[in-house]
């Protein structure tokens, strides 16, 4: 095979040669290579098919821009899709193949797309599928529905493994006064200024070397400029790009960390996200050449000018032999003439009549010439050329490569992160950055300067700017004026071409063209934003970094307007795609989130508790014993509570000290009941309403002495209460004299319940004395010792219905209080119960919880009407029947049983009245369990008007979802031992 | 991303605060008509540059504090508690 590799040419290092596979084949590059670079010196023209039309498409530029060499790299769990060819560093056995076409790139049976043009035309989904009239609104769905998994199989790119990613990434933060973004002319210079006026200075590049563009150059050697960089104390990130502008100077980076090594050390993250943290940000992003829409300007062997510089000075690739240079502008002359020196045979179009320009005379000039047609399909076989913009077939030139410069677009992607609109320069026909308030400064190419020196005179000023924003000077600074050519440009975007079937393309990856374009303004679609989602251009990957300019020319000629009128879309973050795993970071698998364990957690998984997540806390579920289920277990369990007693860890609980003279009037504030007559040793249920009448929480409190309470909360509101408690002592009620301190931490928690319950405390607790029904009342509470002296607070509350108490040790003891407490639970044949008995336990007795207490139910509707106080004013009382709240028809709590005694139900089902199911219905079933003490199913949940409206009526469960159906009857919410007798025991 | 100088803690990042709301609420007395309770909490400006909201440095100092900031650029112009006796604490500080 032919390489188009050359001597003496190129930066690459010619000792270390890398083997890779392309497409299932080997092939050999060199170290300094990119993929592209190592595939075009291979000879490798076709690297992959475009997304509608299937189009062979080969490598158009050198760098991010890239929209034709979108290729997949790597394999299995390690495949990642949609890479630029042009930025992947080579490393020895890399292993990459070409997308988007079956059996391979250079022979892709979808390829017949390309005749099938007209399907495939902007809004063609839109119009056939989602039922654009003439077909009614809507019925396109279905069909869409079933012929979207062959289209998108049709037009699209890679596809990702699907499996977990094996690699690990990492988020990072650091701080500076100045980031520069990009290593240009004018990024060091700038950062050289800085860092010479003692500032620190982040300078950061998204390619492995610094250098911008001179990189292209065939004598720029960037050890000087790093060596001076780094004695400077300059941090240099390279292989990281400056992806997104946020508030405050803020710079997200994405550092790729081991993407160019074969076998990365696995201790090493494969990328790092950077938050970095700037007092200023000096942009120096350079600018990305245009390319001209004409027709088949999309065939392998088509590429920006610029890139075929790079290929040649930095990887010793010439790539073509009979080159054609199309252009508008001065920038092409010098790759010009570089091109012909190293061998190739160059003519350059140049739209421009009036001009002058120094050469050698090593290749030819047509002045007012353009292209306007390419004759091949997988390669360049000759080019149509004519004088002028109006086609009269002139002349066709044999050649291998088509060369284009449409003009430069300023990389002022950053800038519009931050909602700065750019401006539109007529004499450079390019979009420059606006100012902005924000500390923020753009120099070099990025703000339209065209040559190194000015350039570098930016960078300098930028640094100025910054210092005197920072306010560390008062200097007088001048940018110098954009452009920088001798010879203006001549606005070109697409030279038309009359014949049928004619594709010239303006964004590549997204296959969007110049007739797309002219549809999309036919059809309406006028304001840029609506052409944009109309057409997709510029939504690909590459957010139109080459063919934006082209697209909004083709609008402003359409509507008669200038560019500046029609507008420019915004740009967003990220400037280049970001993967979700840097993303991520290391929040991933159990770091997802963080995770709470209760003290005696190994406690509970030793005694076998399986566990499930309440929150953030692992809470122990059900404690099966050989074979059991879960569903075995918990009726086991439920019925042991019933029967003899059961213990259960309550920790997750919140738990808030309250303390200071003004404790108890707080209290009465935050309730709706009253808590001002609360004796000394007495625990009391409370309910917390929002400033808007609705139910916050529930829980109870306990008053330990006369000016310290002791609150309990639900598990999942217990962060939000301390922050509302706070909030409230802190700006509302600032003259009361309570604290308010979190002890959730502090106190591991036990439920000891069921008729037993006493007997075991009897044998747990230091003075029985203590606990007797005098000394210890329902609701008492009293702070004594355990055996072995171990301090504890012990209150008789019950959640389940039955005779029972909360005991509560320091965390350090909580071990110790569940041996003591199952060793003499046993002796009762009493059992471990998790979260699934104790849901049982309370929905039997027809106790709320979070499924009930969802933020949309008032205390009235949650059949606690007699919680609310009449003789005192508190947080809700004003709102609690305001407007809709005091409606006649509101979800009320009820319970339910099936009518068949032998049917089940699932929560989330839809309560109907009998011929009339539909919609939401009359109520809904918020919690089931299976009843030990009934022998069936029951429910709780909410019905309109309550439990005396439906009482003798028989209703429907609707469970459309599980596509089930039954009788439902309502009954009271207090199923069990309604009159609460057995708390009393 | 906001950063914000608690009084306390010093400049710390947005992530570490919870949002509270509108700081210029007076809200009513307890036993105020349902009216006055309506006007206090479901009715707010939608102000286009500086307003006054509060945050609580919930991984933090715990601190509800008083912030002036721009619904517009995000700059932040003041940051103060929202307890008057601890504003006073920190005046006396300075
Ligand atoms: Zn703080």
């Amino acid at each position: 095979m032919k390489t188009r590799r050359i001597d003496n040419y190129g930066k690459i290092n010619r000792d270390k040669i890398l083997s890779f596979r392309w497409d299932k084949k080997n092939y050999k590059g060199f170290e300094g290579d990119t993929l592209a670079s190592a595939l075009l010196a291979n000879n490798i023209g076709i690297v992959g098919r475009s997304f509608k039309y299937h189009r062979p498409r080969g490598i158009f530029s050198s760098g991010v821009e890239e929209s034709g060499a979108l290729v997949t790299i790597g394999s299995k769990d390690r495949r990642d899709p949609n890479v630029r060819a042009t930025t992947q560093e080579l490393y020895n056995g890399l292993e990459a193949c070409g997308q988007n076409a079956f059996p391979n790139v250079n022979f892709d049976l979808a390829g017949i797309n390309n005749y099938l043009g007209r399907f495939f035309a902007a809004g063609f989904y839109y119009k056939t599928f989602m039922g654009i009239p003439p077909l009614e609104w809507g019925k396109g769905t279905a069909i869409w529905m079933f012929f979207e998994k062959f289209i998108r199989k049709a037009a699209g790119m890679g596809s990702a493994s699907g499996l977990p990613d094996p690699d690990t990434y990492e988020h990072a933060h650091d701080f500076c006064d100045l980031i520069v973004v990009g290593s240009g002319p004018a990024g060091v210079a700038a950062a050289i200024e800085a860092a010479e006026k003692k500032l620190d200075v982040i300078l950061v590049e998204q390619d492995s070397l610094i250098g911008g563009n001179q990189l292209a150059e065939n004598d720029f050697d960037n050890s000087q400029i790093k060596n001076q960089l780094e004695n400077l104390g300059i941090k240099i990130m390279t292989r990281t790009t400056a992806f997104g502008l946020y508030d405050n100077c803020v710079v997200g980076l994405l550092e790729r960390v081991t993407d160019h090594i074969s076998a990365p050390n696995v201790n090493i993250p494969r990328q790092r996200f950077w938050t970095i943290r700037a007092k200023h940000i000096i942009v120096g992003a350079g600018a990305i050449e245009r390319h001209i829409a004409f027709n088949n300007n999309d065939i392998p062997g088509v590429m920006t000018v610029n890139a075929s510089k790079h290929y040649l000075n930095r990887y010793g690739v010439l790539t073509g032999k009979r080159i054609v240079i199309a252009t508008n502008n001065d920038s092409v002359y010098e790759t010009a003439h570089q091109l012909s020196e190293a061998g190739a045979n160059v003519t350059v179009l140049d739209s421009r009549t009036n001009f002058e320009i120094e050469t050698n005379k090593s290749f030819e000039i047509r002045k007012g010439y353009v292209p306007y047609n390419i004759n091949g399909s997988k390669k360049i076989d000759s080019l149509d050329i004519s004088k002028s913009e109006t086609i009269n077939k002139s002349e066709t030139i044999n050649c291998d490569q088509v060369l284009l410069s449409g003009g430069w677009s300023p990389a002022v992607h950053l800038l519009s992160h931050r909602g700065v609109k750019p401006k539109w320069d007529y004499n450079n026909a390019c979009f420059l950055p606006s100012d902005t308030k924000e500390n923020i400064t753009m120099v070099g190419s990025s703000r339209g300067l065209w040559n190194k020196n000015d350039c570098i005179a930016s960078g300098i000023a930028g640094t100025t700017d910054a210092l005197n924003r920072l306010g560390l000077s008062k200097t007088n600074y001048f940018f110098p004026k954009p452009g920088g050519w001798k010879n203006p440009i001549q606005p070109l975007y697409e030279v038309k071409y009359k014949k049928s079937r004619s594709k010239s393309f303006v964004d590549y990856q997204h296959d969007v063209t110049t007739d797309d374009v002219r549809l999309a303004h036919r059809e309406g679609f006028i304001s840029v934003e609506h052409l944009k989602r109309y057409t997709t251009l510029g939504m690909a990957n590459d957010q139109g970094k080459m063919g934006n300019i082209i697209g909004l020319s083709l609008m402003a000629e359409l509507l008669n307007k200038e560019i500046p009128e029609v507008g420019t879309t915004v740009f967003r973050p990220p400037y280049t795609p970001v993967s979700i795993g840097a993303l991520s970071g290391r929040n991933v698998g159990k770091h997802f989130r963080p995770l709470r364990v209760t003290p005696m957690h190994q406690w509970n998984i030793d005694h076998g508790a399986k566990m499930i997540e309440v929150g953030l806390y692992q809470r122990p579920w059900y404690y099966p014993k050989e074979n059991e289920t879960l569903s075995d277990s918990y009726i086991r369990e439920a019925s042991t509570v019933r029967k003899t007693v059961g213990i259960c860890d309550v920790t997750s609980l919140g738990k808030i000290a309250i303390q200071g003279s003004d404790s108890t009037e707080f209290l009465n504030r935050i309730y709706s009941n009253g808590f001002s007559k609360l004796q000394v040793g007495k625990a009391r249920y409370g309910i917390m309403l929002r400033d808007d009448g609705i139910v916050m929480d529930d829980g109870t409190s306990w008053r330990l002495a006369e000016n310290e309470y002791f609150m309990t909360t639900s598990t999942g509101e217990a962060a939000k209460v301390m922050s509302w408690l706070e909030e409230l002592l802190q700006t509302r009620w600032t003259d009361l004299n309570v604290n308010v301190t979190s002890v959730s931490e502090q106190w591991a928690g036990v439920s000891v319940a069921g008729p037993k319950s006493r007997e075991v405390l009897n044998n747990c607790v230091d003075d029985s004395l203590v606990i007797t029904n005098n000394n210890l009342p329902f609701m008492g509470v009293t702070s004594t010792f355990l055996k072995g002296n171990i301090p504890c607070r012990i209150a008789r509350i019950s959640f389940s219905g039955e005779l029972a108490f909360e005991v509560y040790v320091k965390s350090d003891f909580a071990n110790t209080m569940m041996d003591l407490l199952w060793e003499n639970t046993k002796k009762y044949d009493g059992c471990l119960y998790g979260l699934e008995a104790l849901g049982a336990l309370r929905v039997e007795k027809g106790h709320v919880t979070a499924a009930e207490l969802d933020g949309r139910v008032t205390i009235d509707d949650a059949g606690l009407s007699k919680m609310a106080s009449t003789k005192k004013s508190y947080i809700g009382s004003a709102m609690r029947k305001r407007g809709v709240l005091k409606n006649n028809d509101r979800e009320i709590l009820v319970g339910f049983f099936p009518t068949n005694l032998k049917e089940t139900f699932n929560a989330g089902t839809i309560v109907c009245e009998k011929n009339n199911i539909k919609g939401q219905g009359i109520g809904r079933i918020t919690s089931v369990t299976y009843s030990p003490e009934l022998g069936h199913w029951i429910g709780l949940g909410f019905v309109k008007g309550g439990l005396d409206k439906w009482k003798d009526t028989n209703l429907v469960g609707a469970d459309p979802v599980r596509n089930k159906q039954m009788n439902l009857k309502v009954v009271s919410p207090h199923m069990i031992d309604p009159k609460g007798e057995r708390m009393y025991a | 991303m906001i950063r914000i100088n608690c009084p306390y803690c010093g400049e710390r990042d947005h992530s570490e605060f919870s949002y509270g709301g509108d700081a210029t609420i007076n809200y009513p007395s307890l036993d105020a008509s349902e009216k006055e309770w309506t006007e206090a909490i479901f009715f707010r400006k939608n102000i286009k540059g500086f307003q006054f909201e509060t945050w609580h440095h919930s991984n933090g100092c715990r601190m509800w504090l008083v912030v002036e900031r721009s619904t517009v650029t995000h700059e932040i112009k003041s940051v103060k508690p929202c307890h008057p006796d601890l504003q006073k604490v920190v005046e006396n500080n300075k």
